[in-house]
């Protein structure tokens, strides 16, 4: 009797190890992709990840050929797409957060509502619309208008792409927050708009912080929209009603010239590391204002 | 019932107060009470016998959520709490909730003034000095947080939260504490100390404590409801309950027939 139950058990354990053995493997597989990716990038575009990189603006298609056929590393770098990302993601940060914030807090505080419904909906569906859809209509609503494609188009493209992600981590920061602190507030007679402005906006801020950062190392690598939107621009560019380039348009820009293809892989290799990176800093800071 | 013929001797009083979650169903159900200046009076029963929400009903807690229902009067020095303003109402009831919860964003300071922020009443630096050193004196937590007031709330033990939490509702000089089980989350030195507490606040304050702990409310009240099933089944001073309980089901809880 022990001896069979000792089987029983023996047989348990193995199967688990088995399963425990087979999930292992399979997690491992998941991140191969990844790695590959990385060294990808890394074998081939580690010659052109200098310094030049971060100070030059991209190089023409001349200057590339020249440098190509003396045999040279190509010069110059991807500094007008960087600024031309960094004046896009704040414009949209800059209309994004504010709807997205207060929409979420909306959803959290009236969860069972019609209109909630219906506006979670819908903002599930924004998420799915297809990036290059989002492009081509605010070609027409802002592009159009302003007969130029400009810097504010782009960010009005991404801000529409970053609006779900945003509202969606509102709500679900505000929600995460225990009813007592509420009712503290409003214990101590505090208007309903002050508790939400100076306990409950605060106390998420950790959860805000980091979707609007998620929302954004989301929307950095988007092309599609931009294309259309912001079009490229061969220099630096300040204004907001001119056209604008970024890092995934020199991307693409370096794609379709087979004289600057080498620096595909280098700016790349950036853009992807500063996403992880973000993504990362979010994640550190998420655990770290966490309210218990 | 307490007979007093002289209702203004009430600071508060409850008539024919009734709360329902659902339409047509009573978690509190038709309470009439008077409750005296200066006196610490416990609300005893059950898991659910609505104790609780009678207390909430007190600083008009119920009209955060829109699908429960309260009638009846509730008179503040006489006055129809249901006739005020909810945010007046609810400085002159202050409530101690039955888990701390220091607000976890602000420092022990700010917690303590927080009323006075979330309110917009304007304080100069040194009348708020006072309000935080004078509140925290009257909570015992003075000497241990006077050289940590910029540290977070959240930073103190459960029992100094609690302290602190309280420390907060009274910094409004409220006429009312209201308490919901101040001490089930907390440890029992911390509820000791909360317990001497309330008796000194008692000089200042009315107290209406929600208990679940019938030793904690012979300890500490002098007057003492018995709910059950929404109903007040007994109200008297707390020595002629605990000793000569008028009602059964009164006599039943206190010997632990149930509960």
């Amino acid at each position: 009797m022990t001896k069979k139950i000792h089987t029983k058990t023996e047989y348990r354990k193995a199967k688990d190890k088995l399963f425990f053995g087979i999930v292992c493997l399979f997690s491992a597989l998941t991140m191969i992709p990844l790695f590959l990716i990385i060294w990808e990038l890394l074998k081939r575009g580690y010659k052109q990840f200098n310094l030049d990189l971060f100070t030059k603006i991209a190089p023409t298609s001349m200057d590339a050929m020249f440098a190509k056929m003396s045999g040279d590393a190509i010069p110059g770098g991807i500094l007008n797409g960087l600024t031309g990302t960094l004046l896009m993601l704040v414009l949209a940060t800059i209309m994004a957060i504010p709807v997205g914030i207060l929409t979420g807090i909306y959803l959290a505080e009236k969860p069972k509502g019609k209109f909630s419904s219906i506006i979670r909906n819908l903002s599930d569906l924004l998420q799915g619309i297809p990036s290059i859809v989002i492009g081509v209509i605010v070609y027409f609503w802002v592009v159009k208008p302003m007969y130029s494609f400009s810097a504010l188009a782009g960010g009005v493209a991404l801000a529409i792409m970053m609006l779900p992600m945003i509202i969606r981590s509102t709500e679900e920061s505000v929600k995460m927050l225990p009813a007592s602190l509420k009712e503290a507030g409003l214990a101590l007679g505090g208007s309903y708009t002050t508790v939400i402005l100076r306990v409950l906006l605060p106390s998420a801020f950790g959860g805000l912080f980091t979707g609007s950062l998620l929302a954004v190392s989301r929307v950095m690598g988007e092309t599609a929209p931009l294309l259309v939107t912001a079009l490229g621009a061969s220099a630096i560019n300040w204004d907001i009603t001119q056209p604008t380039s970024a890092v995934p348009l020199l991307i693409w820009e370096f794609y379709n010239d087979p004289n600057l293809s080498s620096l595909i892989w280098a700016t790349s290799l950036l853009l992807l590391l500063i996403v992880l990176g973000t993504n990362l800093i979010a994640k550190s800071i998420s655990r770290k204002w966490k309210i218990q | 019932m307490i007979n007093n013929n002289m209702a203004r001797d009430y600071l508060l009083q409850l008539k024919n107060v009734s709360v329902s979650y659902v339409r047509g169903k009573y978690a509190v159900d038709k309470v009439d009470a008077d409750i005296k200046a200066n006196t610490v009076t416990a609300i005893m029963g059950p898991s659910g016998c609505g104790k609780s929400t009678l207390l909430r009903a007190i600083n008009r807690m119920h009209d955060l959520y829109p699908e429960i229902e309260t009638t009846g009067e509730i008179l503040l020095k006489g006055e129809n709490i249901f006739h005020m303003n909810p945010m007046k109402v609810r400085r002159l009831a202050g409530m101690v909730f039955q888990r701390p919860n220091p607000f976890p964003t602000m420092s022990i300071y700010d917690n303590v003034i927080a009323g006075y922020k979330l309110n917009g009443i304007p304080l100069t630096k040194k009348e708020k000095d006072e309000i935080v050193e004078s509140s925290l004196r009257s909570v015992a937590l003075w000497d241990e947080v006077k050289d940590s007031m910029t540290k977070k709330g959240t930073f103190l033990s459960g029992g100094q939260q609690q302290r602190l939490c309280i420390a907060r509702a009274i910094a409004l000089k409220p006429e009312v504490l209201l308490m919901d089980e101040p001490t089930s989350a907390l440890d029992p030195i911390s509820t000791n100390r909360i317990e001497e507490l309330i008796l000194e606040l008692k000089e200042h304050y009315t107290i209406v404590i929600v208990t679940h702990n019938m030793s904690q409310a012979a300890r500490i009240s002098d007057n003492s409801m018995f709910m059950y099933l929404g109903e007040l089944v007994e109200y008297d001073s707390t020595r002629q309950m605990f000793t000569k309980p008028k009602d059964k089901r009164t006599e039943e809880y206190l010997t632990g027939v149930f509960g």
